[in-house]
Formats: structure tokens, sequence, C-alpha cells
């Protein structure tokens, strides 16, 4: 897909993503919107996946660590085909699957997130299982910045690098935000770069919005018996005006007259899922 | 290792079955399993939570891995993983606790788990063994290696006396098995206290007491329809390496107390700091021996004689 196709699929999936939160009244709206562009990039452009065969033995393999930044990326599957569009009107409706965190009855999603520090443990594992059966898929696993005190984070990165793992990418979210305040104010990550590189880790910064390099960093060559980290610079609420970099958005919902305004500015008129 | 040495016939075999470990390949015997089969074998370092992690991203690319280590740790330190990454998310990964309940003895609490029934009862899904002895060790591995579900068993450390013969079949899924016959008190134990559970059949029967005796091997899937026939007899005694909060007795209680009200006393360590010993020690203290266990239920039924006199 070229950039400019990415980018504007990258906003109608906020417009759904928004919607999804505005019409069950609850969702988190700063961290879905903040991790668009690379999910976008990521399902449309990168993986190998399909929703014809969600269980392919092949497939890349995908975990949303930040579990709550579900929205996003359940819009993504329905959008693809994994399962009905107008299933994401019952988003945290009473007795759905779509529920606030990655729930891998939906076909697409591989495993139930949402607690924190899980993913790149199990991404470890689907790696190091290609690595030892000869599978050539790749693992990608997105995780959010707050998400890098949890401990278990960093048993990964140790794991990741003592098995070389160059099939391996972990993704951080960086929009700098977490519920209580900024990262370097709740617990420092800083030099998180520099963190991971001292892991053993492969680490490239760039702009989590700018589907160009995005595009490039995930298509380009990487180096070779190291797992990768990419740091993508993200703003929390990136697409929603009121939200925009404010810390009150990582669960607050919004109201129809935000999200008319969202809307206008994402340049999408409405959902088509929502009768 | 009964466990070891089946996992790694199983393995041989079939390139699926992969063992990962948390610097405990010592404990668990693997070392000739990392030796031999050095590519279904996984170093986690001491990283119980990764550990689980990881073996439930290798069940994702549809591999079958036993993670194996110290009961408490794979029980507590990772419970959170067991409970999403394996449990929830429906992954077929098998937890293998060894040295168990009090096996570490006076090496104290730290190391002992005598919650992790009552923990994983709590979580769907996931299926619970105590095994009673090697025989059924091995028997239970080879069927472990075949399902699909998630599972956890639990093990102690040093070699239990055997109570099953060889060539005995001493494990069916969902089935408790039938130790003993006898109508005057059943004894359900599991684990290692199976064993002592017919020890004290043996010295029940010097006193004239006709016990019947259970090896509640499964915990999920429970045999309710043996924990309903046990309670034919006037009295039912459960028997377990575990606290008497959420364990064995507290699944009999359940069935029992909603579908057929029976008289019970349970058995195990009690509500209170552990008692500092080997494990011998430990369970001669609580009563957890056959001589123990004969006298529990003497004192029961003698008591149910005087509340009906």
């Amino acid at each position: 897909m070229d950039i400019q196709s990415l980018a504007r699929t990258a906003n109608l999936r906020r417009a759904d993503a928004i919607a999804m939160i505005c019409h069950a009244k609850t969702g988190h709206t700063g961290g879905t919107l903040s991790s668009l562009d690379i999910l976008t990039c990521l399902f449309y452009d990168v993986l190998h996946v399909d929703p014809r065969h969600p269980r392919d033995p092949g497939r890349d393999r995908f975990v949303l660590s930040k579990g709550h930044s579900v929205e996003g990326y359940l819009s993504i599957l329905a959008d693809l085909g994994f399962f009905e569009k107008r299933e994401l009107a019952t988003f945290s409706g009473p007795g759905s699957r779509l529920i606030g965190h990655p729930n891998n009855k939906i076909p697409g999603i591989e495993v139930c997130s949402g607690a924190l520090g899980h993913g790149l443990p199990i991404g470890v594992g689907m790696a190091l299982g290609a690595k030892r059966t000869g599978a050539d898929y790749r693992t990608y696993v997105l995780m959010g910045d707050g998400e890098q005190a949890e401990g278990s984070v960093w048993e990964a990165a140790m794991a990741g690098a003592n098995y070389k793992l160059d099939n391996l990418f972990a993704i951080i979210d960086r929009n700098g935000l977490q519920i209580s305040g900024t990262t370097e104010q709740v617990m420092s990550l800083e030099d998180l770069a520099g963190k991971w590189r001292a892991f053993g880790w492969d680490v490239t910064q760039l702009d989590g919005h700018d589907m160009r390099a995005l595009r490039a960093y995930f298509h380009g060559g990487h180096a070779a018996d190291k797992p990768h980290c990419l740091i993508a610079r993200t703003v929390k609420g990136k697409g929603l005006p009121a939200a925009q970099n404010r810390k009150e958005w990582h669960h607050k919902v919004p109201d129809e007259q935000q999200m008319a305004e969202a809307f206008r500015a994402l340049g999408v008129e409405g959902v088509d899922w929502l009768g | 290792m009964a466990f070891t040495e089946t996992l790694l016939e199983l393995a041989k075999a079939d390139p699926v079955i992969f063992a990962v470990a948390s610097d405990s390949r010592g404990s668990v015997t693997l070392n000739e399993f990392a030796e031999q089969l050095p590519r279904q074998f996984v170093e986690c370092g001491i990283a119980e939570q990764d550990a689980i992690g990881i073996s439930a991203g290798l069940a994702n690319a549809g591999l079958r891995p036993f993670v194996c280590g110290p009961a408490c740790f794979y029980t507590l330190r990772s419970a959170e993983q067991v409970k999403v990454d394996v449990a929830y998310s429906h992954l077929n990964v098998k937890i293998i606790g060894v040295s168990g309940g009090v096996s570490y003895g006076a090496l104290g609490m730290t190391h002992h788990s005598t919650h992790d029934i009552a923990l994983l009862r709590a979580i769907p899904r996931i299926e619970i063994y105590l095994p009673s002895d090697g025989r059924q060790m091995r028997a239970l591995t080879k069927y472990l290696a075949q399902t699909e579900l998630p599972a956890y068993v639990r093990v102690g450390r040093a070699a239990v006396p055997d109570v099953y013969a060889e060539g005995d079949t001493p494990f069916t899924p969902g089935k408790a098995n039938r130790l003993r016959e006898g109508g005057d008190v059943s004894i359900l134990a599991c684990g290692e206290l199976v064993y002592h559970a017919l020890q004290a059949a043996d010295a029940l029967r010097q006193a004239g007491i006709r016990a019947g005796v259970w090896d509640m091997v499964g915990l999920r899937p429970l045999d309710t329809q043996a924990i309903l026939a046990a309670a034919d007899a006037p009295l039912v005694v459960t028997a377990e390496e575990h606290s008497v909060h959420g364990g064995l007795g507290a699944a009999v209680a359940e069935v029992l107390s909603q579908q057929k009200p029976t008289p019970m006393k349970i058995l195990g360590i009690p509500d209170e700091e552990t008692y500092n010993g080997a494990s011998p020690e430990v369970f001669a203290h609580y009563g957890l021996t056959g001589d123990g266990i004969a006298r529990t239920v003497q004192h029961s039924l003698q008591s149910l004689d005087h509340q009906k006199g």
C-alpha cells in the first residue's frame, strides 16, 4: 500500500476507534490513537496474515502487549475481514467477545493480553519457536512506554538477546504519558534506547506518525543475530484534538461533539458499521 | 525421575515436545534431555514469569512445551502468566511443578507450595494433577503429551513409595482410583498422601475399621462420582500436602455439602506458619502419616457415635 493510502487508512481506523469508545462509553482513547499509525503500517503493509486462514502456521505473529489499546486493533482486524465490521458496534457490550483487551477467541488475535509486561516473553517464545522449527515468520510485539517499568519486559529482553532472535521486533509506543503523568515523572525511563542497547538489542528511534519512516524501517535491512527494538515517538491522543498530549485522556471517553471535531480533523465523514 | 525419563522418551519420538527450564534442569533432572535434545530444550534462566510466557509463545508456534521447575515459584511468581498467557489464552502449556508441597522441608515457607491447588482451582480451564507415585506419573506424562489442554502437575522432591504395581494402569483422565474397599470410612487423598492413606487403612483394619481409599489424582477434572460414592460411608476424611483451605478437602466439601451432606474431616497443613523440619517431620507434626490419619479417623468416628448416642 502506498504512503498516502496508509495514512488515510490510519485515520479511518482512528475514526472507528473514537466511535467505538464514544458508543460504548468506555475505552482507552489516548493510547489507541497514539499507536494507530504503527498498527496500520504493520497490518496493511508488513505482516503476512490472511483473514481466510488466521491460524496458518506460517503467519507472522503480532502481540498487542499494551492490550488496553485494543480499539484500533479490533477496527483493523474487522476492516481486513477477520470478522464482520458490524460487530464493532458490540464493543464492551453485554456478552460481546469484543472486550476492552485483546481476546484470542477473535480470529487474528494470538493471545489474550492486557496484563502489562506479558507480551514480550510470549513474543520471545514465538520467535524462538520459529528459529527451532525453521519457520521464516517474524514476530512483532507492541508495548507501551509506561509498560517498560514491568520487570518481566527485561527478563524477555535478556532472553531475546541470549537467543539472538533477529526475527523478533519489540516496538515501543513512546507517547511519554501514562495514567499518573509523564513517564519521566512516574518512573523515569531514559535513557530508554541506551537500556535496550545495553541488553543487546538493535535499537532504532523514529517518529511513530511518519508513515514513510515506519514503512522504510519495517521493509529495510536489519542487523543479524540481534533482536530489534523500535522506539516510536508518538503523541498520546493523536487525531482527537481535545485529547492530544493530555494524560487524563488515557481512558477518558469523548462526547459526540469531540467525536465530530475529531472526524473533521481526520477528514472522515463517519463510520459505516454503526446503524 | 519417572517424569523426565518418560518425557525424554516421548520427545525423541516427537520433535514438537519441548522442555523449558528456569535454571532448574538439575532439580528437575533434565540434564540428559538438554544434552540429548538441545533443539527441544529451552533455558530461561532464573525468570519464571519469562519461562511461562516463552512457553505460551512456543505453544502458539505449534510446539508442546513442558515447563519444569519448583512448584512454589511457578504458582506464585508467575501466577499471572499462568492465568493469562496459559489458562485464559488456552495455550497448550504443561507446567510441571517439582519439589511441591513441603518437599523442601526446612528450607522454609519461601520454598513451600501449600497454596497451589487453591490458586489454580480458581483459574478456569487448567487441568490439575497430583500423581501419587512414579508409575502414575509415567502414565500421566504420556497422557499430557497428547492433549491440547493446559495443565499443572505437582510432584514432590524425593522418591515416594510405590502405590501401584508394575503393569497396572493407574491413570484414567477424569477418574479417581479406588484402591481399597471399605464402608466404615472413606479416605480421599492425593499425591504422596495416597501412600499414607493406604498405611492408615491397614492400621485401621487391625482395629476392625474398614476404610475405603481413593487416589484423587485429578483436582480438575474432579471425579465427582467417586466423591459421591465415597460419601456412602458415614465419614469422609481427606488428606493432602496442601493448606486445609482451597485444596482437595475444599473440593470434596464443595461437592458433598451441596449434593450429599456427609460428616467430613479435612487433613492438611493448618492455617499457620508451617512447622520447620524435613518433609517427613512436617508430615508427622501435622498427623499426615498412616498412624496420624488412622488416629484422626478413630477420633472422628468416636465423636460421630457420641453425637448419635
